[in-house]
């Protein structure tokens, strides 16, 4: 960088023009206002205002703690897609018909490479000497309009958004792990029938199906729900044979069941 | 003590101009709030960099606990939250700071550009700060998949596919991203961690040290 053509600052600054260069920096007294030393004035007083800050942030952690759904599962068609909140205007954007489908490409290219390409150069864009906002009326009316319509776009994401189901996602709504012995053969028939629904360890898959850890129906019954279905599961789900129905009723009661049985014994065991 | 020490590392490596450029100047009156109220509008840069330094440090405990792999990384997640002493404040400072360090630039941002804070003689400073923001958003975007619950899996699903829309490119982008033109699984994992704990921080670190020599030797805009 070539010194001293010209270049004017104010305050603090540390490139040196012409006049200045060789001689000796000018005395904190000479800049124009009350300044004040960064060390250690200024840095004491931004470093209570970073406490404070501090405390507040500890606040929000402390009576919000971080969400967390159900472990990832591939396999569940029937989850609603959401990314954080500071990407939902990108998302909410995707929704309208000139940005999706077929002009999917404007949605995520077009739009916002122009949005974040014009930010990324505003400086170039804008090249005035002007810095007051009302003096560039163009400048400032185009980052108003961009501003606005993130907003507007993460407001309308949000309230069409039904966070009241969405909170059922949550990880403290998940069924209590059962030990599923993969090797029984009515494994296999659960795996082929129930598991899409269910979950591969009877957990359920909301909003799909419910988990099956704490139901109470003997296994003519659950042979019985697996034909004909109950409360919004349709009839006919089940199909094979009466031996492999008779394996999945087995199966699905002992593992629902087996807390009952063998607790008892190992804590027998435990206090001897 | 302390300056005995100072004084035998400074004759040997000269340390005081360093102390000079770091510490020693002088803060204008028309950025200090306690001169102007108004003035508070200069304390979102510095308050993205104070969240910057928490997540920093928060991420650095997490990966203590964490594991980048599908069996075990939403377990160990789990694990943090409900059975480590203060885990779960750990990952709520990073969780929260994620949101908070996008809400503090965004701010800082809109306070530069209406105050026209990057007209000439700023200009690159701004380009490398426009670059920051997309870093903390590609931090935010990766960040999100890593604790592998349904949320994450299928937002990085979508975010995927949008990266795949890319005219000519979108599927090797798609590919470098998630190591697979199809899946989202093992591989996207261990990807995204990368992404999130090596390479952009290193980028991330590499703008903020450019962003604030800038700074120093521009010094802070004129008051308007």
């Amino acid at each position: 960088m070539r010194r001293g053509k010209g270049l004017k600052f104010v305050g603090d600054s540390r490139v040196i023009d012409k006049e200045t260069r060789d001689k000796i920096p000018k005395d904190y007294s000479e800049y124009p206002g009350r300044t004040e030393a960064f060390w250690p004035n200024f840095l004491l007083k931004e470093w209570l205002v970073g406490s404070v800050f501090l405390i507040g942030f500890l606040c929000l952690v402390a009576a919000a703690p971080s969400p967390l759904e159900q472990q990832a599962d591939p396999n569940n068609a029937a989850y609603i897609p959401l990314p954080d909140w500071y990407f939902l205007f990108l998302y909410e954007l995707l929704k309208y018909n000139y940005a999706s489908n077929d002009y999917i490409v404007i949605g995520t290219m077009v739009i916002p490479g122009l949005a974040f390409g014009a930010l990324l150069l505003a400086p170039f864009l804008d090249k005035g000497p002007e810095r007051r906002l009302t003096r560039r009326p163009i400048a400032s009316s185009l980052m108003l309009l961009a501003v606005a319509s993130v907003i507007w776009l993460t407001y309308e994401s949000v309230a069409s958004t039904d966070w009241e189901a969405r909170a059922e996602y949550s990880v403290t709504n998940e069924a209590p792990q059962l030990e599923v012995d993969t090797s029984d053969p009515g494994y296999e028939v659960y795996q082929a029938n129930c598991l899409s629904c269910h979950g591969d360890a009877l957990q359920g898959n909301a909003p799909v199906g419910p988990p099956l850890v704490e139901i109470t129906y003997e296994p003519e019954a659950i042979k019985e729900i697996a034909i004909n279905g109950i409360g919004e599961m349709p009839a006919g789900l089940f199909q094979g044979t009466d031996e492999e129905l008779d394996l999945l009723a087995e199966f699905i009661y002992s593992t629902v069941n087996q807390g009952e049985g063998g607790a008892s014994e190992t804590g027998d065991d435990t206090e001897e | 003590m302390i300056s005995k020490i100072y004084d035998w590392i400074d004759e040997r490596l000269d340390i005081t101009p360093m102390w000079r450029d770091i510490a020693d100047h002088e803060v204008p009156e028309h950025v200090n709030p306690a001169h102007h109220f108004s003035a508070f509008v200069y304390c979102f840069g510095g308050l993205t960099f104070f969240v910057v330094v928490i997540q920093v440090l928060s991420g650095m405990f997490l990966t203590m606990y964490y594991v980048p792999d599908i069996e075990n990384a939403f377990q160990s997640v789990k694990y943090l939250q409900s059975q480590v002493a203060h885990g779960q404040l750990v990952r709520g400072m990073h969780h929260w700071g994620a949101s908070v360090v996008i809400v503090m630039i965004f701010l800082h941002t809109l306070r530069v550009f209406f105050q026209g804070a990057y007209k000439k003689p700023r200009e690159l400073n701004w380009v490398v700060g426009v670059l920051l923001f997309f870093c903390i958003l590609g931090l935010g975007f990766t960040g999100y998949l890593l604790p592998w619950d349904n949320k994450a899996f299928f937002a990085t699903q979508v975010g995927l596919e949008i990266a795949e829309s890319i005219p000519f490119i979108g599927t090797e982008i798609k590919t470098l991203l998630a190591g697979d033109p199809e899946i989202v699984g093992a591989q996207t994992l261990t990807r995204f961690f990368a992404i999130h704990v090596f390479f952009l921080p290193a980028a991330l670190f590499v703008l903020m040290a450019i962003h604030f020599i800038m700074i120093r030797r521009q010094g802070i805009s004129g008051p308007l």
